[in-house]
C-alpha cells in the first residue's frame, strides 16, 4: 500500500503548483486552471486522508468540492467570455477598471 | 431665648446679597443694586449687635454652633461650626460694623461706575468670607474664610481689570499670599498629624498641658512659625508685604475695607487665636515680634517718601500691621487686637477720607497736585485731621490709647525688651511725620491742581475728559456720614481700653498671664514716662511735618538732596521689589522657560507625542504600499502568510 505522505507530498506539489502558476501568470484562463490546480490538490489530500482514516466526510467533501468547482467553471467561464468580449483581451493586469 | 444665638445667619446674609447682585444685578438699576447691597450686611450687622447684647448672657462661654456636616474621616472631623468667644465677638463687630459703614460709602464712590453691582457684589462675598474666617470653630474652615477673602481681594484689586496695572497688583496680591499660605497649610498639617485634630477647643486642650518650649525650637515652635508665615503673607509683613501697596489699584472703598481695616488683620487674629500654640512657643513668639518691630519701622520709613496719597496709608498699614504683630509677639495678643480694633476706625476713616479726597479733585491721588483743599471739602479735612491725631497718637484719640498700650507691653512684658520699644517710638514718631506731612499737603497751601482761574474756559472746554470736575467739591452725604461716624469712633474708640477694660474682656480668652503680672510690677512712674514720651514723639512729629510742609516748604528738597541715596533708596522702597524681581521672579521665569517650556513641555513631551504620530505615519506609509489592488500580490500575501502558519505548525510537531 502506498503510505499516505506520498499522496501528501503530491497534493502539497499540486497545490503549491496551483498557487504559483496563479500569482505569475497574467492569462485569466491559466489562473482559472491554477484555482482548479489547487481544488484538486486538497481533494487529493482529502481522499487520501479518508481512505487512511476510513471515514467517508473526506470524500463526502471531495463530491461537494467537485460540484463547487464545476459550477465555478460555468460561471467563471461566461465571465471571461463576456470580459474578452468587451475588452479583447485576457491579461489580468489590463482589467482593472476598478483600481483606484 | 438662649437655646441658639442663630450665628450662622451672620456670614450667610452678605452671601445672600453677593448671590443676588451678583446674578441678577445686571438687569437691576443702581438703587435695587444699592439696597440689596446694603441691607444684607446691615442685617448682618444688627444681627452681629444683637448677639453681642445676648452674650453675657450666655450659658457657656466660648458658644460653639454647629451648622452642617463637613468633612468625617476616621477619627478627625471637621464640620461648619462657629465658635464665639469674647475675641471673636470683637471681630465681629469690627467687621459687620466698619464693613456696613463702607458699604454705605461706597454707594456714592462708585455710583458712576458701570459694573456698579460687580462691585457690591464681591463686597458681600468678601464680607461671607471674612464672618467665616472669624467665626470658624476650626482652622479648616477659618482657612476656607482665608482663602476666600483671598479671592475676593484679588477680585476687588482687580475690579478695573482692563486697567493693566489693576490686573497684575491682584495677580501679585494672590500670589505672594500662596507664599504665606503655603506655611500655614503646612502648620495646619502638623496640627492634625501630632493633635489629630483642627477643632480649636481640641487642640488647645491638647497644647495647654504642653511645657513651654524654653530649650531649642521644637513642635509647637514649628507650627507657630509656619502660622506665622501665612500670617505674614495674608497681613503683610515682611518679607512678604510687597503686594499690600500694589493693592492700591483697587478701589478706595476696597482698599479701607480689604487691604486696612479687616482682611489684612486676619493674620493678626490667627495669631492671636493661635496664642495657647505660642505662648508655648518662645522662639516662635519671638520671630513675630521681630518681624513686627521690623516691618513697623521698615515702611514707616518708606511711607515718608511717599506721594501717592493711598501709597503713604498703604505703607502706614503695613506698619501698623507690624505694631499689632510686635504686640502679639511681646505676649501682649489683647493689646495687638486692641490696636486692631482702634486701627479699623482710624486707618478705614483715612482710606476713606483719602478716597472722597480722589473723588473732589477728580482722580488724582498724586499729593503734590493737591494742597490748600481745606476751605473746598471741610469735612474731608474734618473727619481726616481726626483720624491723623488717632493714628499718630495724641492723646485722648484711638490710636493712643492701644499704641501706647502696645508699647509699654513691648517694654514690660516678659517677652519683651526696651530695643521692641524703643523702634517702636521711633516708628511712632515717623508715623505721626508721615501722618501730618500728608495732611499738610493734602489740605494746607495753595490748591496745586488744574486751576479754575488760571485756564478759565479752556479747562472748562475740557471738562468732560477730567469727570467734569472744575474746582475741588465736597463729597455727597452718603459718603461723608461714614466719614463721621468713624471719626466719631476714632475719637472715643480708645476709651474701651482705659484702665485695661479691654484687656479684662479678653481675659477669659488671653489669661490674666504674663501680661497682668508685668503691670503690677513694674512702677507706674516708669509707665507714666514711657506713655509722656509717646505722647511727645507724636507732637514732635507734628511740629517736625509742619514745619517742613507748612511754613518752610523749601526745606524738604534740600533735606532730600542732602541725604542724596539715601533718599532715592527710600523714594523707591528700598527696592524691595526690584530685589524680589531679580531673586526670585526671573530666576523663575527663566527657570520656566528653558527648562519647564523648552526642556520638559517640547523636548520631552511634544516631542513623545510627535514622534508617536510621525512613527505611525512613516509605519503606515510603508505598510499602505501592501494594499496595492493588485490580486496577485493579495494572493501572494496569502500565499506567504499560509506558508508561514504551515511552518509554525510543522515546527510545533517537530518540536513535540
Amino acid at each position: 500500500m502506498v503510505p499516505l505522505s506520498y499522496y501528501l507530498v503530491l497534493s502539497g506539489f499540486l497545490f503549491a503548483c496551483g498557487v504559483t502558476g496563479f500569482l505569475i501568470k497574467r492569462n485569466i484562463i491559466t489562473i482559472f486552471m491554477s484555482i482548479e490546480l489547487m481544488l484538486n490538490g486538497v481533494n487529493l489530500s482529502f481522499v487520501a486522508f479518508a481512505a487512511h482514516w476510513h471515514a467517508l466526510a473526506g470524500q463526502v467533501f471531495v463530491f461537494f468540492v467537485m460540484v463547487v468547482a464545476a459550477a465555478e467553471a460555468a460561471v467563471g467561464l461566461a465571465i471571461i467570455i463576456a470580459v474578452y468580449r468587451t475588452r479583447e483581451t485576457l491579461n489580468v493586469d489590463q482589467v482593472n477598471l476598478l483600481k483606484l | 431665648m438662649t437655646s441658639s444665638l442663630n450665628l450662622w445667619l451672620i456670614p450667610v446674609l452678605p452671601l445672600a446679597g453677593a448671590a443676588i447682585n451678583g446674578f441678577f444685578g445686571k438687569k437691576s438699576s443702581r438703587t435695587a443694586v444699592s439696597t440689596i447691597g446694603l441691607v444684607f450686611p446691615g442685617a448682618a450687622f444688627l444681627w452681629a449687635l444683637l448677639v453681642a447684647f445676648r452674650f453675657s448672657s450666655l450659658p457657656q462661654i466660648p458658644y460653639q454652633e454647629y451648622v452642617a456636616h463637613w468633612i468625617r474621616s476616621g477619627s478627625f472631623t471637621a464640620d461648619f461650626s462657629l465658635y464665639l468667644d469674647q475675641l471673636s465677638l470683637v471681630m465681629l463687630l469690627v467687621v459687620t460694623g466698619v464693613g456696613f459703614l463702607i458699604h454705605v460709602y461706597s454707594v456714592g464712590y462708585m455710583w458712576d461706575d458701570p459694573s456698579y453691582y460687580r462691585f457690591f457684589s464681591y463686597l458681600n462675598l468678601f464680607m461671607f468670607f471674612m464672618l467665616t474666617l472669624v467665626l470658624a470653630n476650626n482652622y479648616l474652615l477659618m482657612f476656607i474664610g482665608w482663602e476666600g477673602v483671598g479671592l475676593a481681594s484679588y477680585l476687588l484689586i482687580g475690579f478695573w481689570f482692563t486697567k493693566d496695572s489693576a490686573a497684575s497688583a491682584g495677580k501679585k496680591a494672590f500670589i505672594v499670599n500662596r507664599i504665606g499660605d503655603f506655611g500655614f497649610l503646612i502648620g495646619l498639617f502638623l496640627l492634625i498629624q501630632h493633635f489629630g485634630s483642627l477643632n480649636f477647643t481640641q487642640v488647645f486642650d491638647q497644647v495647654r498641658p504642653l511645657a513651654p518650649e524654653t530649650t531649642g525650637a521644637g513642635l509647637l515652635s514649628a507650627i507657630g512659625i509656619l502660622l506665622m508665615v501665612g500670617a505674614c503673607g495674608k497681613s503683610a509683613q515682611i518679607p512678604l508685604y510687597v503686594w499690600l501697596p500694589d493693592a492700591m489699584e483697587g478701589p478706595t472703598p476696597v482698599s479701607a475695607l480689604i487691604h486696612a481695616a479687616t482682611m489684612v488683620t486676619a493674620g493678626v487674629y490667627m495669631v492671636a487665636r493661635s496664642h495657647v500654640i505660642f505662648e508655648r512657643a518662645p522662639q516662635a513668639l519671638m520671630v513675630v515680634a521681630v518681624i513686627g518691630t521690623l516691618t513697623a519701622l521698615f515702611a514707616a520709613t518708606i511711607g515718608v517718601a511717599q506721594t501717592d496719597i493711598k501709597k503713604v496709608l498703604a505703607y502706614s498699614t503695613v506698619s501698623q500691621l507690624g505694631y499689632m504683630f510686635m504686640a502679639c509677639g511681646v505676649g501682649a495678643f489683647s493689646a495687638g487686637i486692641f490696636h486692631l480694633m482702634t486701627h479699623a476706625f482710624f486707618k478705614g476713616l483715612l482710606f476713606l477720607a483719602a478716597g472722597s479726597v480722589i473723588h473732589a479733585v477728580g482722580g488724582e491721588q498724586d499729593m503734590r497736585k493737591m494742597g490748600g483743599l481745606r476751605s473746598y471739602i471741610p469735612w474731608t479735612f474734618l473727619t481726616m485731621g481726626i483720624a491723623t491725631l488717632a493714628i499718630a497718637g495724641i492723646p485722648p484719640l484711638a490710636g493712643f490709647w492701644s499704641k501706647d498700650e502696645i508699647l509699654w507691653q513691648a517694654f514690660s512684658s516678659e517677652h519683651g525688651s526696651w530695643v521692641f520699644w524703643l523702634i517702636g517710638v521711633i516708628t511712632a514718631f515717623i508715623t505721626s511725620f508721615y501722618m501730618f506731612r500728608l495732611l499738610f499737603m493734602t489740605f494746607f497751601g495753595d490748591y496745586h491742581g488744574a486751576q479754575v482761574d488760571e485756564h478759565g474756559h479752556a479747562h472748562a472746554a475740557h471738562g468732560h475728559d477730567d469727570h467734569g470736575h472744575g474746582e475741588p467739591h465736597e463729597s455727597p452725604m452718603v459718603m461723608l456720614v461714614p466719614l463721621m461716624i468713624l471719626a466719631l469712633l476714632s475719637v472715643v474708640g480708645g476709651l474701651v481700653g482705659v484702665g485695661n477694660r479691654f484687656e479684662h474682656f479678653l481675659a477669659p480668652v488671653f489669661g490674666h498671664g504674663a501680661t497682668e503680672a508685668a503691670g503690677e510690677t513694674a512702677s507706674h512712674f516708669t509707665e507714666y514716662l514711657l506713655m509722656g514720651i509717646s505722647v511727645a514723639v507724636a507732637f514732635l512729629g507734628l511740629i517736625v511735618a509742619y514745619v517742613l510742609y507748612v511754613s518752610k516748604p523749601y526745606l524738604p528738597q534740600k533735606i532730600a538732596d542732602a541725604l542724596g541715596s539715601f533718599y532715592d533708596a527710600v523714594l523707591n522702597k528700598y527696592y524691595v521689589d526690584e530685589l524680589y524681581a531679580k531673586l526670585f521672579v526671573k530666576p523663575l521665569i527663566d527657570g520656566s522657560t528653558s527648562i519647564l517650556w523648552q526642556g520638559v513641555d517640547r523636548k520631552v513631551i511634544d516631542d513623545t507625542v510627535n514622534n508617536a504620530a510621525d512613527g505611525a505615519r512613516h509605519v503606515s506609509e510603508e505598510v499602505r504600499q501592501m494594499q496595492s489592488g493588485n490580486l496577485r500580490s493579495y494572493a501572494g500575501w496569502i500565499a506567504a502568510g499560509s506558508a508561514l502558519v504551515i511552518a509554525y505548525m510543522i515546527w510545533l510537531g517537530v518540536g513535540r
